[in-house]
């Protein structure tokens, strides 16, 4: 009997568990995910270069110090930029294809005053390099390229004509935009990594005092300081005042005299700025006269909006034909087809008290006529893409380089500059560093994401900015900006949503933990593309397998 | 009540995982020592629905009995791409027996568990939806009628699959299978067929009955741990899209389950002892359009030529589909 037990066939059949695994799946594929770093479109968007998605990636965390310092690496003026800025960022956002884009700039001002009110400062990176560089003009641009420069270790002395520094944002930017306090702490901040600053000193030959300084290189960011004319056929008594003199004279405490009716020639943002600051001097009507349509108007929107909130009235197509007392006439426009203004010869006079031109700025080049290898074309400093001179060892950037006119640019041209500036007094050839692709709306998938239209930072009531240089626009509490932070889509770049380790029908994402991202299983990964097209983010490519 | 939503202002909502997120709020697959119950190496077709609705259907279970499980499984696709002798994908406790008695077999392990004073191992059976509305049907039902203390899972695919894509009483009206062939006249799957067990399974008046999709991870996880608190008769019913029957993109397995339940065609809701006790609403109509069009099981509805006729008569389907279970937020069932 025993032997017929033996050959009888099994109750059942019992397998080890997960011996499948000897079985590699992996073989099937014809595709494989590979994770991507794309380039985020704020980033790309952003004139200083700053890495906007990273830092909004620690913000989201709360771990504001950390999105700060990442923030610093770029930009020396989160406070100042986080008003100042006109967020190119947020134009390029691609939640505006969902909900609107998130609120970069508001992020960024409370990241910066949370820095001011915690004291936080940043040290140099590199050992003391022995190299001496001269940084003349104290404005964005100057004092970018000498953060930088300090940062990397160069011993940097700034010289600047004004009696203090800061350059058009303590000249130029109206204090309901930029309070001064808040310019003070920023570049205190700055001076203390060790940078000389030498108010009162205008550098009339650059050579010489290159020479008597011991300086190895230079950096001239002195802006563009003189207001354009125009012509302006105007009676004797017509009182004519240019922008920059207006806000300058309101910078130092003045209160320049421009009577109840206040006509602003010009469309830029100095237009918005000095008509704004028209109405906060006790202007009834300022009127800004403008040669184009709105849409053609180079100011930015936000101003624009804002100005027309509190009162400014804006007459697009139209030009100032005569300036006389008390009066102007203005004249229509109309746009021909190459899209250019030409009069029409219909006529109006509209009463004025004064005109203020804001038609452009322009370079001083007095200090520059006399310097071998330096050479000015349509008011500006000629510089390579390297932003030296056609003098080695001399660069320039801000506007008296280019026509970008933002402070946002001439922070981001200072760092370029300090980071050329460091590799020619080094010796070094700096690569560019390989192109990156754009993280493209289209490569989104907007599902995961949830419903959240943006946060609006508040601003001061209409009827107290008529009156007042206070600030406009108030900052974000804590809970809001960590909100605001969290709209962020992080396109492009993994943020570890666990999609494509959830997801997969293989079990072959590997999962390697906080901040590490995942890895995929060769062995399993059938190719199927589930991760890559669940990717909420768009960081996975699928590339086809060499065969 | 349906999954509480983890209202985040990025993604956690949906999404599998969330880094800001409480690790204990995290989902069961966003954890990197879940259980796999069914592993790598099996050999579910490239973007196979069935497998991911049964690792999240059974990695849920686990965490919810504390790995006190056995698993019942009827012959289908499940079955032969998990187990091919001598390879098992399995790290659970698991049973086959034949293709049309899974629902007899679970109720037999239930109450030798319960004879033997283990009540506190609990059952799972699971099958696809041949094994479900067809062939198992008859022990399915007597399974809820008595109230065995089972949770019955149908991993829906909408066909005889493994098989060679043969129609089930689960094939939409309009499809194409091997069975349901497309010629002249005829539309496929005819209209007019069919059953939703759901339904079925809500007129035994069972303490449980809920429908799910692999395109909502957090819904489905929070039902089977739903159900697994409760004790009888319960009974799941996943939509697993098919990329081999359907016809359709391996990387597109979970935007199918999303689309069908936002044409409002597949419903997604609860029921308690009969009762519709929630559903989740749609979020983002899309028409069946959408949905169909990503199919060549339904491609005959566009190519050669375009059959609105029967396009119009899928919308109807969805159309009363949302009508009857309240799919849009305002409407009540």
């Amino acid at each position: 009997m025993a032997e017929s037990s033996a050959i009888r066939p099994p109750f059942a059949i019992t397998l080890p568990p997960a011996t499948s695994r000897s079985n590699h799946t992996g073989a099937w594929r014809t595709e494989r995910p590979v994770y991507v770093d794309l380039l985020p479109p704020c980033v790309n968007a952003c004139p200083a270069g700053e890495n906007v998605q990273r830092w909004l990636y620690h913000a989201e965390e709360r771990d504001y110090e950390a999105a700060w310092r990442e923030l610093m690496r770029d930009n020396p003026f989160p406070a100042i930029m986080g008003r100042v800025c006109y967020h190119p960022c947020q134009t390029a956002c691609n939640r505006a294809s969902l909900d609107e884009p998130v609120g970069i700039n508001a992020v960024e001002r409370f990241l910066g005053d949370e820095a001011l009110r915690r004291g936080w400062t940043v040290e140099p990176t590199e050992p003391d390099s022995g190299y001496r560089v001269l940084v003349v003009g104290a404005g964005p641009a100057g004092l970018s390229a000498a953060y930088h420069l300090r940062l990397l270790g160069h011993a940097v002395v700034i010289r600047d004509a004004s009696p203090q520094a800061g350059g058009l944002m303590r000249y130029g930017i109206p204090t309901y935009r930029l309070p001064r306090d808040i310019l003070d702490l920023e570049l205190a901040r700055l001076l203390e990594l060790g940078i000389d600053l030498e108010l009162g000193h205008r550098v009339d030959d650059l050579p010489a005092e290159m020479a008597e300084g011991g300086f190895d290189a230079a950096f001239l960011g002195i802006g563009a300081q003189i207001s354009r004319r125009a012509y302006l056929p105007a009676g004797d008594s017509a009182r004519i005042l240019d922008a920059l003199s207006v806000l300058r004279t309101v910078a130092d405490g003045g209160a320049p005299v421009l009577g109840r009716r206040v006509v602003v020639y010009g469309g830029g943002n100095t237009a918005m700025d000095v008509a704004r600051t028209a109405r906060r001097l006790g202007a009834t009507d300022a009127l800004v006269i403008y040669r184009r349509t709105r849409e053609k108007m180079p100011a930015a929107d936000v101003e624009v909006e804002e100005a027309l909130a509190e009162g400014v009235r804006i007459r697009w197509l139209s030009t100032i034909a005569y300036a006389g007392e008390n009066a102007v006439t203005v004249e229509r426009m109309r746009l021909d087809e190459d899209g250019r203004p030409q009069p029409t010869g219909e006529l109006e006079e509209l009463p004025a008290d004064s005109v203020v031109l804001a038609i452009g700025q322009a370079i001083d080049p007095s200090i520059l006529s006399d310097v071998d290898g330096i050479s000015v074309v349509d008011g500006l400093v000629q510089v390579g893409p390297d932003f030296m001179t056609g003098r080695a060892g001399v660069f320039a950037g801000g506007d008296v380089a280019t026509n970008d006119r933002t402070v946002t640019a001439a922070v981001g041209q200072g760092k370029r500059a300090a980071q050329s500036i460091d590799a020619w007094l080094r010796g070094r050839v700096t690569a560019a560093p390989p192109p990156r692709r754009l993280a493209t709306a289209d490569r989104l998938n907007p599902w995961y994401y949830a419903d959240a239209p943006a946060a609006v930072a508040p601003r001061l009531a209409v009827p107290r900015r008529a009156s007042t240089f206070d600030e406009v626009v108030q900052g974000l509490d804590e809970a809001t900006a960590v909100y605001e932070a969290r709209r962020c889509l992080s396109c492009g770049n993994c943020f570890e949503c666990d999609n494509c380790y959830g997801m997969c029908p293989d079990n072959a994402v590997i999962k390697l933990g906080p901040g590490r991202r995942y890895t995929i299983d060769l062995n399993y990964c059938k190719g199927c593309g589930i991760c890559a097209a669940e990717c909420p983010c768009g960081a996975i490519d699928m590339v086809p397998e060499q065969t | 009540m349906a999954v509480q939503r983890v209202k985040f202002y990025q993604t956690g909502s949906f999404a599998v995982g969330n880094r800001l997120l409480d690790p204990a709020m995290r989902s069961v697959q966003a954890d990197p020592a879940r259980t796999n119950a069914i592993t790598s190496g099996h050999r579910a077709c490239c973007g196979c629905g069935e497998a991911l609705g049964a690792r999240y259907v059974l990695d849920a279970a686990l965490r919810a009995t504390g790995g006190k499980l056995v698993t019942v499984n009827a012959t289908g696709c499940l079955e032969v791409f998990s187990t091919p002798y001598p390879e098992s994908a399995w790290q659970v406790a698991w049973l086959h027996s034949l293709f049309g008695n899974a629902p007899a077999v679970a109720a037999g392990v239930s109450a030798a568990l319960r004879a033997k004073g283990r009540s506190d191992i609990r059952v799972i059976g699971q099958a696809g939806d041949g094994g479900t509305v067809d062939i198992g049907f008859g022990c399915l039902s007597g399974l809820f009628e008595r109230n065995d203390d089972v949770l019955f899972v149908c991993y829906d695919n909408q066909g005889y699959m493994n098989t060679g894509v043969q129609r089930s009483g689960a094939t939409p009206p309009g499809a194409r299978t091997a069975t349901t062939p497309v010629e002249d006249q005829t539309p496929g799957n005819p209209f007019g067929q069919g059953k939703f067990v759901p339904l079925i399974a809500m007129a035994h008046e069972i303490p449980y009955v809920a429908t799910a999709t692999i395109a909502d991870l957090r819904d489905l996880e929070a039902k089977v741990e739903r159900a697994m608190q409760l004790r009888g008769a319960r009974y799941l019913h996943v939509l697993v899209p098919c990329p081999l029957g359907w016809g359709s993109d391996a990387s597109d397995t979970i935007r199918l389950a999303r689309l069908a339940t936002e044409s409002g065609l597949f419903p997604v809701f609860e029921a308690e002892h009969g009762e519709v006790t929630d559903v989740s609403p749609i979020r983002r109509r899309v028409p069946v359009e959408e949905y169909l069009r990503r199919q060549a099981r339904f491609r005959h509805l566009f190519e050669p030529t375009r059959r609105d006729d029967l396009i119009t008569r899928i919308q109807a389907r969805a159309d009363a589909t949302i009508l009857r279970f309240g799919l849009i937020d305002g409407k009540e069932a």
